[in-house]
């Protein structure tokens, strides 16, 4: 019987073919059918995702895929947001730059997430990639607006450009008039960031104004609120804006140009910034809320009786982002006005008092899941939970696929019935059997564990502070989590037992992140001789772990598998576990 | 695998609650750094506790309500926005950059903390491993490559030490320890 050989057709029809498929996964998938496709696929992909800049070199990654328009890279592990990660750690994104540069002349987008850029690699970037078309840097750091400026004035094809949430050393406005006049293909731009007082408003108009296809415009919150018809003006054709300040003296004319801009911008859909909030001007935006489906507050300063007017205004709203002055009330309101919500994240306004300052319960956050059938996506804190109201939650709304839950005093127990919390949160995973991602916060044993390890089968990443009571813990997780890509972890009683018995789970994950626990520096050890593929990194500021006894437990450990091997960019407190010998490698 | 529930692992449970402190948010970056700090000035009356914690023969100290670090879990940018605009000595005297020439990493450094500029100097020193020259007013650094050095408010760089302590916290916007030939400019004498 004659075999029909996979690669009888020409390459190019399986180019065609590979062309239409896009996601990773597939990719990857294609590529192990046989070594003909696996070569045919390496040379047309076009994409890149690497979870972790220390997962793969830019060497390794350069050799087998030849010809990469796009490429996508996350640095520093998730609770670096929080300053768990001391400066200096890593995530260095010039040595990729550096290498790209002359590997990939043709490079068209980078997005980064938590790494270090400086304004050299920004440098190089204007100067290496001719046709460079996209860069996201979200929660990067160590660049100033200098960067940017090269940037401007070299990317003549720059579609998109956003800072989201990075830390930017802001010298001035004067970078944007970097941008030569003759440059129009400006898209989507995000300064929202930057925090000097200086805008240069001239400029910033005259761009919006050239640049015909701005879909996306978020300011800073040094722009003033009357500046925001004169912009609105220009790019009508706006779909998502970010206004800088809204608040200022009230003024009929303000108001009356505000209120015209809004409503000749027919296609806005996302409206965010709103700091210094004057309720006032609130209603300048109403025409346009009517339309809205996504809407940032959480820096507006709005009580309770203004959301509610607002939010009647907002049916279709599919994303919404507040503070936690909605309250319970506002909540309600919520829930009966916008019955295609998505999304919903209510953020503390005064994380650090005692005593709470709003009414904000579980019952909002119960009211909102009850009443909105398309709510998937849930961040919420608070002060006070229930297992009950959990369990309610969990019933009638199975579709959940992002739940995080914040009680901002840990350990909290359940107000009702001071248990632990493990059979709400049991509920949530055994209900929600979507759930991809899941923060767990209060009072917690083992036995929330117990549940997830059985149920969250879909679980890609979970976060868990203050929680749990023994390794057994750590152990239901590692051992039961089929899908678990990315665990963090901080202040729990787990130690050497369940992460050595399970260690072989962590070459199929991410990442796993643990501070203040109980893994000696011997099982670090340990780790790091039998597992060649994890980079096990021990993170002490106060002093080189070898200098205490193998059975000290360290301060902060991050394991990661990886096919590039230990990382030499490393600051002296950080060493990683090496399989040569005893002896770390830092 | 058959596991022991009685592992009873409380004893060695570390926290990083830093008793005592009654700062506000924006102070929580800080924490990490003065852990760093207090090897190097033993002799710090506060957060003794917090070295302590870190010898795993001692008892951990308990968390306060203080704040502990990271915790709630928000973002830095977001938390600054929660506050209100604060006084000009209070926002330039804050946190301020850090960069060494050479060094591929920025460290962040909380002016307030310090008293006078051997304290300043004394930590810089510690967290870029390096020592500054001898100081005097006439000659500026005498006998090291290292140069300390500060943007002011004006966008004018400075060598540190040239002010009077006070006037430096409430105009420095950020440090730059430049290294070698760059620094000649400015008064050093290598």
């Amino acid at each position: 019987m004659q075999k029909k050989m996979a690669f009888s057709l020409p390459d190019e029809v399986l180019e065609h073919v590979f062309s239409f498929i896009q996601s990773d996964k597939d990719r990857n998938a294609v590529s192990m059918v046989c070594k003909p496709w696996y070569e045919i696929e390496r040379w047309c992909r076009r994409k890149i995702f690497i979870g972790n800049c220390y997962a793969v070199s830019p060497r390794i990654v350069i050799r087998r895929f030849p010809e990469v328009r796009s490429i996508e890279l996350k640095g520093k592990p998730h609770f670096a947001d929080f300053n768990l990660v001391p400066d200096g750690w890593g995530g260095y994104v010039l040595p990729w730059i550096a290498e790209m540069a002359g590997a990939y002349p043709w490079l068209e987008e980078i997005r980064l997430k938590r790494m270090v850029v400086t304004d050299e690699c920004l440098e190089l970037i204007a100067k290496s990639f001719k046709n460079f078309k996209v860069l996201v840097l979200f929660s990067c750091e160590g660049f100033s607006t200098d960067g940017l400026a090269a940037i401007a004035a070299s990317c003549t094809n720059l579609r998109e450009l956003d800072l989201r949430e990075s830390d930017v050393d802001d010298l001035g406005g004067h970078w944007l008039s970097h941008f030569p006049e003759t440059y129009t293909s400006l898209v989507s731009l995000n300064i929202s960031c930057l925090g000097s007082d200086e805008v240069s408003l001239s400029a910033l108009e005259r761009l919006v104004g050239r640049c015909t296809n701005l879909r996306t415009l978020r300011l800073n919150r040094a722009v003033p609120l009357d500046k925001i018809a004169n912009i609105l003006g220009r790019a009508p054709q706006l779909v998502d804006f970010g206004t800088g300040t809204y608040g200022a003296d009230l003024q009929l004319e303000v108001f009356s140009n505000l209120a015209g801009a809004f409503s000749s911008c027919k296609e806005l859909r996302s409206l965010s910034g709103f700091w210094d909030v004057v309720p006032a001007y609130l209603p300048a935006i109403y025409p346009a809320f009517s339309r809205l489906t996504s809407l940032n507050l959480s820096y507006a300063t709005i009580q309770s009786p203004d959301l509610i007017k607002l939010l009647r205004h907002c049916p279709s709203l599919q994303r919404l982002l507040v503070l936690d002055y909605i309250e319970d009330s506002g909540l309600e309101a919520l829930a009966s006005s916008c019955k295609d919500l998505e999304e919903l994240r209510v953020f503390p306004s005064d994380p650090f008092g005692v005593e709470p300052n709003v009414s904000l319960t579980e019952q909002g956050l119960v009211s909102v899941c009850l009443a909105c059938p398309k709510l998937q996506s849930v961040l919420y804190f608070c002060r006070r939970m229930s297992n009950m109201a959990l369990v309610t939650i969990a019933q009638n709304r199975p579709n959940l696929t992002r739940f995080r839950l914040c009680i901002i005093e840990p350990r909290t127990a359940d107000y009702l019935t001071l248990e632990p919390l493990d059979v709400g949160f049991g509920a949530i995973v055994e209900h929600c059997k979507d759930l991809r991602r899941l923060s767990l916060s209060g009072l917690l044993t083992d036995r929330v564990f117990e549940y997830i390890g059985r149920y969250a089968k879909k679980l890609e990443m979970l976060s868990v502070a203050f929680a749990g009571e023994s390794d057994l813990g750590l152990h239901h997780v590692l051992s039961g989590c089929e899908s678990l890509r990315k665990l963090e972890i901080r202040d729990c009683p787990f130690g050497d037992k369940a992460l050595l018995a399970n260690a072989a789970k962590l070459e199929t994950m991410r990442s796993l992140w643990m501070s203040s626990c109980s893994v000696s520096f011997g099982a670090c050890k340990l780790l790091g001789q039998k597992m060649p593929r994890l980079n096990v990194e021990v993170i002490d500021e106060s002093g080189p772990p070898d200098s205490r006894p193998d059975s000290c437990p360290v301060d902060k450990l991050y394991i990661y598998r990886s096919v590039a091997g230990p990382r030499f960019d490393m600051p002296p407190f950080v060493c990683t576990m090496d399989e040569d010998s005893a002896l770390p490698v830092s | 695998m058959v596991f022991e529930k009685d592992l009873n692992l409380d004893a060695t449970e570390l926290r990083l609650g830093l008793p005592g402190t009654s700062e506000e948010s924006g102070k929580q970056a800080s924490t990490t750094l003065r852990i760093g700090n207090k090897r190097a000035l033993p002799d710090m009356n506060e957060d003794s506790s917090v070295a302590a914690s870190k010898q795993c023969d001692q008892e951990t100290a308990p968390p306060t309500k203080a704040q502990v670090v990271g915790w709630p879990p928000i973002r830095s940018y977001r938390k600054n926005s929660l506050q209100t605009k604060k006084t000009e000595a209070e926002t330039s005297g804050m946190y301020v950059k850090v960069s060494m020439d050479g060094a591929p990493y920025l460290r962040k450094v909380d002016l307030k903390n310090y008293k006078g500029y051997p304290e300043v100097l004394k930590a810089l020193e510690d967290m870029f491993k390096f020592k500054v020259g001898k100081y005097s007013e006439r000659e500026g650094y005498n006998g090291s490559e290292f140069l300390p050095t500060y943007e002011d408010k004006d966008g004018d760089w400075m060598l540190v030490g040239d002010v009077p302590w006070e006037m430096f916290v409430n105009s420095c916007k950020r440090l730059r320890i430049m290294k070698g030939t760059e620094a000649r400019g400015l008064g050093c004498v290598v």
